[in-house]
């Protein structure tokens, strides 16, 4: 977090020294613009949500955070997000897996509904997932209300990241290497085990880190389809909105930097995986 | 930019595809996930056995229980009276102004986060100085963050009652949050990476050579970045546009938070589905949603039809 608080500060030094190209008049003056843009958008507005949630005293901080209708909220959001990941972790490789490799009609099809989640507007989301698992479902399923809900709408909302991580390595993969261990005895599974898996690692954690990520701060879709109920099926992002209507910035603010931290050891998780990456690239 | 899109060679944009794929997908990991659109196949075909099948199986129907049949049901339920809901949205004012509002806050978040996104880009690229890295990582912040958190650090800083700065906005007359300039900052910052993440791996891929070769024929800076620069990362940009309106003219949460909600100023079409839902209108609910599904089809069918195919070396 201190990253966040210590950056606008940089803006003024980040002018001098240049190795590719010199930051010229214009160029300094243009990221100088852009830091501030940068600054007064993000990096300001997020620095005051973790000074309103310290402003308190650290007991502050944490009687909200384990206020226990908020930490039911917590351990349900990060509990269902492992859940999800999890998943995703198979069926995104699996589904990476059979466009790459697979040959069928309406493949094309497939792609389009891969990224429709990403596309779609959070709360069109919910409203879709509850056409079929709502109250109105025509094939009398009903999840909405219940736990299920939020582990569906994770679902939906985090499809396409393991996938599209997944599926440029794949397609990148010498198929030539598989077949060398084929003619040397190894079985398919082996082959997989053995030859693709630890070629797809580092892009399948990076999508599993996004797709967490992604789910625990998922809000829109849920509205419509969990119910927001307390103990139930509130999620973090709810208890966070309903602090900031109840004016209780505080405690919104104190939850929301749990929520921030997450997604911040995210961002650090997904840049140590790619410097691995990029050392063997 | 719009009138030349289709025009143009197309190998021109085959740069970001896969000729260095450890780069694209090693060191802008992120970025590759918002690229939609039909990725090309290996043209080697395999023998099938029955793992294969199975394979095909399961995903079919794992993807067909998730997304082909509840947005199927959606479209669906819109047309269920003919056309007469979606007749009823367009012609109910509040709907339409509603509708409007979106649009108008988005093509101005776009233009924002374009421009802003072009030169971040550049500079991350082109130019090297202190905090570089820590800058980069830091852009892609907006994308993690939840839309309830955005909101919540807009309204802190920027609340005409106490925010940081927007007490003071407020005394000069400048309201921000529950304002549309309020919406516009959320929108803009939840699709702020957009742009970036797309033009900075064709940047790197394109290198320095030609825009040096401009520069010592004479070209100053604004003609290299028209004329060498621009049109080689035009089909970045037109895919990071594109995304970009597409989430632009989706938000939700963050927006909730900073609108207020006020009906007939402040409404935007996410926050009409919910309250259309909400107040039993159901039937105008599924009409704004299908409306937005179909925006959300085409932005990912236009990418998907200008992302150059793949032709081997």
């Amino acid at each position: 977090m201190t990253l966040a608080v210590a950056t606008p500060g940089r803006a003024g030094r980040a002018r001098r020294l240049a190795r590719p190209g010199r930051l010229t008049g214009v160029s300094g003056l243009g990221l100088g613009v852009a830091l501030l843009w940068f600054s007064l958008l993000v990096l300001i507005p997020l620095a005051a949500v973790v000074a309103t949630a310290v402003e308190g005293g650290w007991s502050g901080f944490w009687n909200a955070v384990t206020n226990e209708q908020t930490a039911a909220a917590i351990r349900l959001t990060v509990g269902q997000a492992f859940l999800v990941t999890a998943v995703n972790i198979v069926m995104g490789t699996l589904i990476a897996w059979v466009l790459v490799r697979d040959q069928f009609f309406g493949k094309r099809a497939l792609e389009v509904l891969i990224d429709l989640p990403f596309a779609l507007p959070t709360i069109v989301a919910g409203l879709v997932l509850l056409s079929l698992y709502g109250a109105d479902s025509p094939v009398g399923v009903n999840i909405a209300n219940q736990p299920n809900a939020v582990t569906v709408a994770f679902l939906f909302v985090t499809l396409p990241f393991v996938v599209r991580t997944v599926q440029p390595v794949l397609e990148e993969l010498d198929p030539e290497v598989e077949e060398a261990a084929a003619s040397l005895g190894a079985n398919r599974f082996t082959t997989f085990r053995r030859i693709v898996l630890p070629s797809l690692i580092p892009a399948i954690a990076a999508g599993a880190a996004l797709s967490f990520a992604r789910a625990v701060s998922e809000y829109g879709s849920l509205v419509l389809l969990s119910g927001n109920l307390p103990f139930k099926t509130e999620v973090t992002s709810v208890r966070v909105l309903s602090s900031i209507e109840n004016d209780n910035v505080e405690s919104a603010a104190a939850v929301a930097t749990v929520l921030l931290v997450i997604s911040l050891s995210v961002i650090v998780i997904l840049d140590l995986v790619q410097r691995r990456m990029s050392r063997r690239g | 930019m719009a009138d030349d899109t289709f025009e143009g060679d197309p190998h021109e944009a085959r740069g970001l595809d896969r000729e260095h794929p450890e780069q694209v997908s090693g060191v802008r990991l992120a970025g590759v996930l918002y690229e939609p659109g039909p990725r090309p196949s290996t043209r080697r075909r395999r023998k099938r056995t029955p793992v294969t099948y199975l394979f095909r199986a399961i995903v079919l129907a794992y993807l067909f229980f998730l997304v082909a049949w509840p947005v199927f049901l959606v479209a669906k339920n819109t047309f269920a009276d003919g056309f007469s809901e979606l007749g009823d949205l367009l012609s109910d004012p509040d709907s339409v102004e509603a509708i409007r509002l979106t649009i108008e806050v988005a093509l101005i978040a776009v233009v924002i986060n374009t421009v802003f996104g072009l030169g971040m880009a550049i500079l991350l690229v082109r130019y090297d100085f202190p905090g570089k890295r820590l800058l980069s990582a830091l852009i892609d912040v907006p994308l993690s963050v939840s839309p309830i958190v955005v909101g919540l650090a807009l309204v802190l800083v920027y609340g005409s009652r106490d925010g940081w700065l927007g007490s003071w906005l407020h005394d000069n007359g400048v309201d921000i949050i529950f304002h549309t300039p309020g919406i516009i900052l959320a929108t803009v910052f939840v699709a702020l990476p957009l742009v970036i993440r797309e033009v900075v791996p064709v940047l790197e891929e394109i290198g320095v050579e030609q825009e040096q070769a401009a520069k010592s024929l004479g070209a100053n800076a604004w003609q290299t970045f028209r004329r060498i620069t621009l049109p080689s990362i035009k089909w970045a940009v037109v895919y990071g546009v594109v995304l970009s309106l597409a989430r632009s003219l989706g938000e939700f949460g963050a927006v909730k938070v900073v609108s207020g909600n006020i009906l007939g100023q402040t409404r935007t079409a996410t926050l009409m589905v919910e309250e259309k839902y909400l107040n039993f209108d159901k039937g105008g609910a599924y009409a704004t949603a299908f409306l937005m599904v179909m925006v959300a089809v085409s932005a990912i069918v236009v990418v998907s039809l200008i992302r150059p195919k793949e032709t081997r070396k």
